[in-house]
């Protein structure tokens, strides 16, 4: 498919580098530099690294694939309900679902692959295999967020603003996401609320209380630490000495100026959508900015067992708006080409509309075959992978197990997939499983790498 | 005079740290061996943390831990002064703060056995088995999702099982024994959840996850002939589902069986009877009196709860390459639990009423086998449970939960505290940063107490901990003395959060900051409560 397509509609004009510059972004823009240089220096297997950072927009709860990026509307009425008069992209022959047009327009940016399979049905376990990639077994893997924090993050390099891998808002729960790799790796969960007057951050912006009390009341906690004083050479002390150094640097330096959405244009935040998910992808769009190597967007909502086309169509033109301007946004400022972005859910949703009681209209768990959507890093844009069949039913071609869309994305983030993940009870356990240990996908992306 | 320049130069810095009077010196005691007579110079005491020995140990741990020391040279650490211990026990024992007044009362205690009295009443108290029974939990695996999937009812049968088991003090072989050798519906039959969180189902995965709590040894450092050997016990266990919700009923496979041999893990070959259950043999190997594994792993784990370290260590990675920091300790612990009847109440009240146990934490040696020899009490951030309830103790707040089985299958109570919560899968945003265990696979080391970043900044500077303090101080932190009696408040605010009255120089400098900050009183008090929720006395055991 041809990818040389002109983007018909720039969603987004408002933005120019001259804007960042006037809105102090330089100096920070010089850290970025030496946050990635050093992310990057280790790049395995002698490829350089293509992508630095991820951003997943993780649809909990499982979004429809039927109305989003697989639209069927052949099928007729019990498969697409209301919803069939899919729409034209800008890349021709691929259409997606009708309520999302400003995401038509963004279609030489990603690929949607149709073919996802895991064949898991129970929210826990499908979360589990779309974000490691792994089928269970005895061990609880790490998540690829938690992974590119191991190989991108403070071990190698990462000198950034914000821990390596951070969560919007919420934690998205279910497992464990550091798995094996232990307490270190799990994400920063940021708490708080980007779409309020003020995102409070926890820990990095406590509300009501200035700089100045903040370091009188330091000074009182150092006097008053007399046990701490009392054994100076005590590692786990040190330890802990340690980590203040790095809190207070996180709540005085500029990390803070980092959540402060302030610091945009109301043009920007308006073209994002004022809403949790839009100012949500806009917070992701400054973390990357900065060298964060993974920012998950924990996007809720999207298990909708009932009143499934309501949902739908109050929802998806909030995303639409927001990832649309997302991609745009990450692609004006140069940044698509080095920022994957990774949009999908534990599964999709029955294919077939359930009309019954109780559900009146809704749709159901669904692990067979389901949508993901990559764009950037490296991935080429204006591409379908695989197919399903006349319902959204079944892979009809070329199927894609989470554990090939996650090591695709390894590859280009310059991780070894054979390297080894370090793990207190000893094992060795290497970064992404055998093709074999999965059975039902067909390797990795290259056709779109 | 014995001095450590680590130890006086921080003193000399701080200014806030009394001296002991040049006569209080430590005698170790002239009972123990003469090789210990090198260690026995006098001691100086750092205030308020230590206190002078009143007398020699009768305990056989402390001579056992003495003589090993004494081969390395190492100096133990004096014993804790009583503030200390009264935090120290209560957080040990119960995974609670004492609240002022108990620990006024133990204070204004003047009986020479009123450590040795305190104990024995924590382990009658309701929080003992809470507390004993996360701890179980997190290595049994204890929870509602992924990859357990136990499921909230069998969750709730399973833990209330175990706490009572331990309320009860039910002697710890029959307890393991029930386990092993249960079947039944998973609902009904609550010690057969043992079979039903086991998430690799094949015999081998079994037999793993038997070695694991019961016997402090992972099966992968064994030979495929052991492992095979012993999977054969667990052949035969079955699992079929019922019209109930996630109900599994765990039974003995009834189909016919050839006779066959299984291997146990001390090598010797048994003939399994088809008409018998297998799991009953191997039960009865394991809990025999002279089994190598069972007493040793569970007096070597108890021992690692209480003193932050097994004598093998890791506690549950028991294999003939990692032997014992100290045979003998661990031989005599192991005996005492036998004769006692598996009585793992005795085997705590032995430790705890030790002086090894009841040391002061700032170490006298640096030599690397000092921790590894129990010279001291060794610091560890306290556990995330405990720490969310004792910062809502202090402050009169709650907790909020969640989890992701929605209701009405999981029920969060209103008045929940951490420690007693039954489900690993019912969670909150402080016990996921804190490092409490995933519950995954029960090692030991999926607890994490080490300081991260996050944590630390949570506990800086978040909007959690600030609201609690904020209300805190409204309602209760603020209120001890009498009106206008600053000295009074700050006393109560010490004593509430650090389980001691302020030494003078710290009463000074907090009375300074209500004064001088220029803050409003209840603002410079939250300060204050802030600043003493940050100390590392406050967050580490100690």
């Amino acid at each position: 498919m041809n990818v040389t397509f002109k983007t018909a509609n720039r969603v987004r004009q408002a933005i120019t580098r001259r804007d960042a510059l006037k809105q102090g972004f330089l100096g920070m823009a010089g850290l970025a530099l030496a946050a990635r240089s050093g992310a990057l220096a280790h790049a395995a297997s002698g490829q350089p690294a293509k992508a630095k950072s991820v951003i997943q927009i993780w649809m909990w709860g499982g979004p429809s694939h039927l109305d989003t990026f697989d639209p069927k509307p052949d099928a007729g009425s019990d498969y697409c309900g209301p919803l069939n008069k899919p729409i034209a992209t800008n890349v021709e022959g691929i259409r997606i679902g009708e309520l999302l047009p400003m995401l038509a327009q963004q279609a030489d940016k990603y690929s949607i692959i149709r073919s996802m399979t895991h064949g898991v049905n129970a929210h826990e376990t499908a979360s589990y295999i779309t974000q490691t990639g792994r089928e269970p077994d005895r061990l609880v893997y790490p998540s690829a967020g938690a992974v590119v924090s191991l190989f991108n993050g403070y071990d190698h390099g990462y000198k950034g603003l914000v821990p390596p891998y951070v969560v919007l808002t919420e934690a998205q729960g279910r497992f464990s996401e550091a798995g094996l790799l232990g307490q270190r790796y799990k994400p920063f969960v940021t708490g708080g609320d980007p779409n309020q007057a003020r995102f409070t951050v926890e820990g990095i912006i406590a509300q009501g209380i200035s700089d100045e009390r903040q370091r009188s009341r330091r000074d009182l906690l150092h006097t008053l630490d007399t046990l701490g004083k009392a054994m100076p050479s005590n590692v786990r002390f040190q330890e802990m000495d340690k980590t203040e150094e790095n809190a207070y640097g996180m709540m005085f330096g500029d990390a803070r100026k980092l959540f402060d959405l302030s610091q945009e244009t109301d043009a920007v935040r308006e073209q994002y959508g004022k809403n949790t998910f839009g100012q949500c992808c806009l917070v992701a769009r400054r973390l990357v900015e900065q060298g964060v190597p993974f920012v998950t967007i924990n996007y809720k909502g999207w298990d909708t067992h009932k009143q499934h086309f309501e949902i739908m169509k109050r929802k998806l033109p909030e995303m639409d708006r927001a990832m649309a301007t997302l991609l745009q946004d990450l692609s004006d400022r140069g940044l698509l080409e080095s920022t994957i972005v990774w949009w999908g859910g534990e599964f999709g949703r029955t294919p077939k509309v359930q009309w019954e009681a109780p559900w009146n209209g809704g749709r159901g768990h669904y692990g067979t075959c389901f949508t993901s959507v990559v764009a950037g890093g490296g991935f080429k844009g204006g591409h379908v992978v695989g197919a399903s069949d006349a319902t959204g039913s079944e892979v009809a071609e070329r199927p894609v197990h989470p554990r090939d869309l996650i090591g695709s994305m390894y590859t280009l983030l310059g991780i070894d997939p054979e390297g080894k993940l370090p793990n207190a009870a000893g094992l060795d356990v290497c970064v992404l499983p055998s093709e074999q240990s999965v059975k039902k996908g067909a390797g990795l992306l290259t056709e779109i790498m | 005079m014995w001095l450590c320049p680590a130890l006086t130069g921080p003193r000399e810095r701080t200014g806030v740290g009394g001296i002991a009077s040049p006569g209080e010196f430590v005698v170790v005691s002239a009972l123990l061996l003469g090789v210990l007579a090198s260690l026995a110079a006098g001691q100086e005491l750092i205030s308020p943390f230590e206190m002078a020995d009143s007398g020699a140990s009768s305990s056989a741990i402390d001579t056992l831990v003495l003589v090993e020391l004494s081969k390395h040279g190492i100096e133990a650490a004096p014993l804790c002064s009583d503030e200390v211990f009264v935090r120290r026990i209560y957080l040990d024992v119960i995974g609670t703060l004492p609240t002022p007044n108990e620990v006024e009362h133990f204070m204004e205690d003047s009986t020479p056995d009123k450590r040795y009295t305190l104990i024995e009443d924590l382990l009658q108290r309701q929080e003992f088995a809470d507390y004993w029974a996360l701890k179980w939990c997190d290595i049994l695996r204890v929870k509602s999702e992924f990859p357990i999937n136990l499921w909230p009812n069998a969750v709730q049968c399973y833990h209330r099982w175990i706490r009572e088991s331990i309320r009860d003090n039910k002697p710890c072989d029959e307890f393991v024994r029930e386990m092993l050798t249960s079947s039944g519906s998973n609902f009904r039959v609550p010690p057969v959840n043992f079979y039903r969180a086991v998430q690799n189902r094949e015999p081998a995965g079994i037999a793993g996850a038997v070695a694991l709590p019961f016997m402090g040894a992972r099966i992968e450092h064994w030979t495929p002939e052991q492992r095979e050997g012993m999977a054969k016990f667990f052949s035969r266990v079955a699992y079929k589902s019922t019209a109930e919700w996630k109900e599994e009923i765990v039974y003995l496979d009834p189909a016919p069986v050839e006779a066959m041999s299984a291997m146990l893990p001390d090598g010797v070959t048994v003939q399994l009877d088809p008409d018998k259950d297998p799991r009953d043999l191997f039960a009865d190997w394991l809990l025999a009196a002279d089994n190598p594994w069972f007493a040793r792993n569970m007096a070597n784990r108890v021992w690692s709860w209480l003193l932050g370290r097994g004598i093998i260590h890791e506690a549950d990675d028991i294999r003939p390459d990692n032997p014992p920091s100290n045979p003998a300790l661990l031989s005599y612990l192991e005996d005492a639990l036998i004769r006692s009847g598996y009585d793992l109440r005795h085997l705590y009240l032995i430790i705890l009423n030790s002086h090894t146990y009841q040391r002061s934490s700032i170490a006298r040696s640096e030599a690397p086998e000092a921790d590894t020899l129990f010279a001291c009490y060794p610091v560890r951030r306290i556990d995330a449970e405990a720490l969310i309830d004792a910062v809502c103790g202090i402050t009169g707040t709650r907790e909020t939960y969640s989890s992701a089985v929605p209701e009405p299958f999981s029920y969060i109570p209103e008045y929940q505290r951490s420690i007693a919560l039954a489900d690993g899968s019912i969670t909150s945003p402080f016990l996921e940063m804190f490092g409490r265990p995933t519950r995954d696979t029960g090692f030991e080391s999926e607890r994490t107490n080490a300081m991260t970043d996050p944590q630390r900044l949570h506990l800086l500077n978040s909007t959690q901990i600030q609201r609690k303090i904020e209300q805190g101080v409204r309602s209760r932190l603020a209120t001890g003395g009498g009106k206008g009696d600053q000295r009074g408040i700050v006393q109560s605010v010490y004593l509430t959060i650090l389980s001691r009255k302020p030494t003078e120089s710290e009463t000074a400098a907090a009375l300074s900051y209500v004064e001088n900050s220029g803050l409003k009183r209840d603002q410079a008090l939250c300060d204050l409560a802030w600043a003493l929720i940050n100390t590392k006395e406050f967050l580490y055991r100690h």
